[in-house]
């Protein structure tokens, strides 16, 4: 097992619920991950698999509709461990945790920034919270964190308005904002998806630096294969508020075992297999989640559907790192011996 | 041989930027800066680059949804008729709006949601002049089984439907018509990638079951390759590299899109190359950068590129034609 003083975040059993119109919508149904110092955990699946909702209850961030119904998550503090989950939302504790030792980025800078006030006065606020720095100290470190985040003439920048950034730069003056108390922890939700590829390649960039310069855990949710196989150290994928299948990069991308990561990796084509690579699409959609299949929620997709599958299957852990949530995995994970 | 269904040459469009109190024109965005392309009969060409470069302004301005500031656009019929589609009247235009067809990039906007699926679609059809409402019927009907969907969901409002059978139900209305060329603005982008999957293969059955020719418009320049036979990379309103899809990926002339193809993450672990970073972003269209429009950003810029505009030239790649613009490429030019 992993050397436990390595483990920033460990979450278990996580169950987030939304009540709306006297309906429940499981959106988190017995989650369970650990976060590596120094490393990057890729939260991989469709819209509404309930991955950014992962994110939020970490956060606690969470709408005023939907609570933790169960499960523990906990987080490593100066070798005291605290459970977030028994914090009060706006309580002083939470508030002194979120923006300082856990931190996230948000999916689209353009509307995650407040238009009215300057950058640099949107950066300085977690500093002025969360350190003990005079206002000119902040001010400089203002600067030296755009500086950081490769911005030209940070002093002039500092106090521009977000519209007068590009969308590159606005997510680059974002991971500023969450890198300004040098967390423990960084979740980044979809912090790519509204950038194109080039600026995509600078943020990453980016953001390998960052985790190895400060050791920080990094929570990547993605939506693409490929993001994961570039940054991710372990990859958990989710559907339908489960982890089917979770592991390192290597165990997931090589020997995939759970039908649905099978399914994904082989519906996206891929750069340099050109034209006559197979695409096989996933068939049917994901359903509602007020009205869910009984049992394994991706069986009515899959291909290798037998009666057994009317009953949730359990995790199973296949090896040291490579856990996966199906009856059948045996039959898939043959094969890679 | 292969014939072509569409000549651009010289195409421009100029948005004005307005200022002041008057009004005054104080600029122009230069969307599209000079586009010369070929569409062939039964090709895909995928038109790719990073936003702001002006790819779907190019795509609207074939179908004249946007004005065309200067240059041609001519469409060439199967018995080999030429016409100059940009200086038509609006009215003689009616007749090339039904070969000429788009597929719009958002599903949820592009549909109006107080009108059934019939009620959205039956407009075209009535236009040109299908006149029994049963008929009218019966041509959407078949064309939703055609796209793996059921005959009754024509009667359904489009908040019923998902993402991806929106995208079907796009892909519906440009077909009614019975085109010949169909603008694929970003077509699947906004879908989940099992569904995208779903729609790129209906696009390639459609393709095949219909004789049709797609402009492929994306910024995902895997999905290109896997479905285009072509591939032009745009950037600042020029096109600066045009050939055929492998020959994008294993003989890359232009740094652009060099540095665009190492920039896609690749879901192989097999396959991970070096990143090449560009440094800063795209520059802004109403002033682009004088020479070159890709040197401030260029990790092999000379001084040549810093003061002459280099010119879409022709190579040869494999033995196919590989048109590409740039003052760095050592391979002999052919005319």
């Amino acid at each position: 097992m992993e050397d436990k003083n390595n483990i920033a975040l460990s979450v278990r059993d996580l169950k987030t619920f939304f009540y709306t119109n006297n309906r429940c919508n499981k959106a988190v149904n017995g989650v369970s991950f650990d976060v590596e110092k120094g490393k990057t955990l890729c939260i991989v699946g469709e819209s509404g698999c309930g991955k950014s909702v992962t994110a939020a209850t970490i956060m606690q961030l969470l709408p005023t509709l939907s609570r933790i119904e169960e499960g523990e998550i906990k987080f490593q503090k100066d070798d005291k461990i605290i459970n977030i989950e028994k914090l009060e939302k706006n309580g002083k504790e939470m508030r002194q945790i979120r923006g300082s030792d856990i931190a996230m980025i948000f999916q689209d800078p353009m509307t995650a920034l407040n238009p009215v006030y300057t950058v640099g006065f949107q950066i300085s606020e977690n500093l002025k919270y969360h350190t003990n720095l005079n206002k000119k100290e902040i001010r400089e470190k203002c600067i030296s964190l755009l500086n950081d985040m490769g911005i030209p003439l940070p002093e002039k920048r500092v106090d521009e308005y977000p519209h007068s950034y590009s969308g590159g730069m606005r997510q680059r003056a974002m991971i500023a904002m969450a890198m300004a108390c040098n967390p423990k922890i960084l979740i980044a939700d979809e912090p790519t998806t509204a950038l194109d590829v080039t600026i995509q390649a600078q943020i990453f960039e980016l953001m390998d630096k960052l985790k190895k310069e400060n050791d920080t855990a990094i929570i990547l949710i993605t939506h693409d294969m490929g993001v994961v196989a570039e940054l991710a150290d372990n990859v958990a994928v989710m559907y339908m508020g489960n982890i089917v299948e979770a592991g390192t990069a290597d165990d997931v991308l090589r020997r995939p075992t759970h039908p649905y990561t099978k399914a994904l990796l082989e519906s996206v084509p891929v750069l340099g297999r050109g034209k006559n690579q197979d695409i096989n699409p996933i068939k049917g959609s994901t359903p509602d989640p007020y009205n869910r299949p009984i049992g394994c929620q991706f069986a009515p997709r899959c291909n290798w559907q037998t009666e057994s599958c009317d009953v949730m299957p359990e995790i199973t852990q296949i090896n040291e790192t490579h856990q996966v949530r199906c009856h059948k995995y045996e039959q898939f994970f043959e094969k890679y011996k | 041989m292969k014939k072509e269904i569409l000549k651009l040459r010289g195409v421009k469009v100029h948005f004005p930027v307005q200022a002041g109190v008057f009004n005054r024109v104080v600029g122009h965005v230069l969307a599209v800066d000079g586009v010369d392309l070929d569409i062939f009969r039964g090709e895909v060409l995928g038109l790719a680059g990073e936003s702001g470069c002006g790819k779907t302004t190019l795509g609207k301005a074939i179908l004249r949804l946007v004005e065309p500031t200067d240059g041609e656009v001519k469409y060439i019929s199967q018995d080999d008729d030429e016409t100059e589609l940009t200086s038509l009247e609006k009215k003689d235009m009616d007749p090339f709006r039904k070969k000429l067809q788009i597929v719009f990039q958002d599903p949820h906007s592009s549909l109006n949601p107080s009108f059934t699926i019939f009620g959205s679609l039956q407009d075209p059809l009535k236009k040109f002049g299908i006149k029994s409402k049963e008929e009218r019927r019966k041509i959407i009907g078949d064309l939703l089984e055609a796209v793996n969907m059921r005959r009754e969901y024509m009667d359904r409002y489009p908040h019923e439907f998902s993402g991806g059978q929106r995208q079907r139900i796009g892909i519906v209305r440009a077909l009614c018509l019975e085109p010949e060329l169909i603008v694929c603005d970003e077509a699947v982008s906004a879908l989940d990638v099992s569904i995208q999957a779903q729609v790129l293969k209906l696009l390639m059955q459609l393709k095949k079951e219909k004789n049709l020719t797609y402009l492929f418009i994306t910024h995902d320049l895997s999905v290109t390759e896997y479905l285009c036979d072509r591939i032009a990379v745009m950037y600042l309103g020029r096109i600066v590299e045009l050939c055929d899809s492998e020959d994008l990926y294993n003989n890359t002339l232009h740094p652009y899109s060099e540095a665009l193809i190492s920039a896609i993450p690749v879901a192989d672990l097999d396959k991970q190359t070096k990143r090449i970073v560009l440094e800063g972003d795209v520059p802004s269209p109403v002033n682009p950068p004088k020479g070159c429009p890709f040197h401030p950003r260029c990790p092999k810029a000379t001084d040549i590129c810093k003061t002459e505009v280099p010119t879409l030239k022709k190579y040869s790649t494999n033995g196919n034609e590989h048109y590409a613009s740039c003052h760095l490429i050592d391979l002999p030019e052919i005319s």
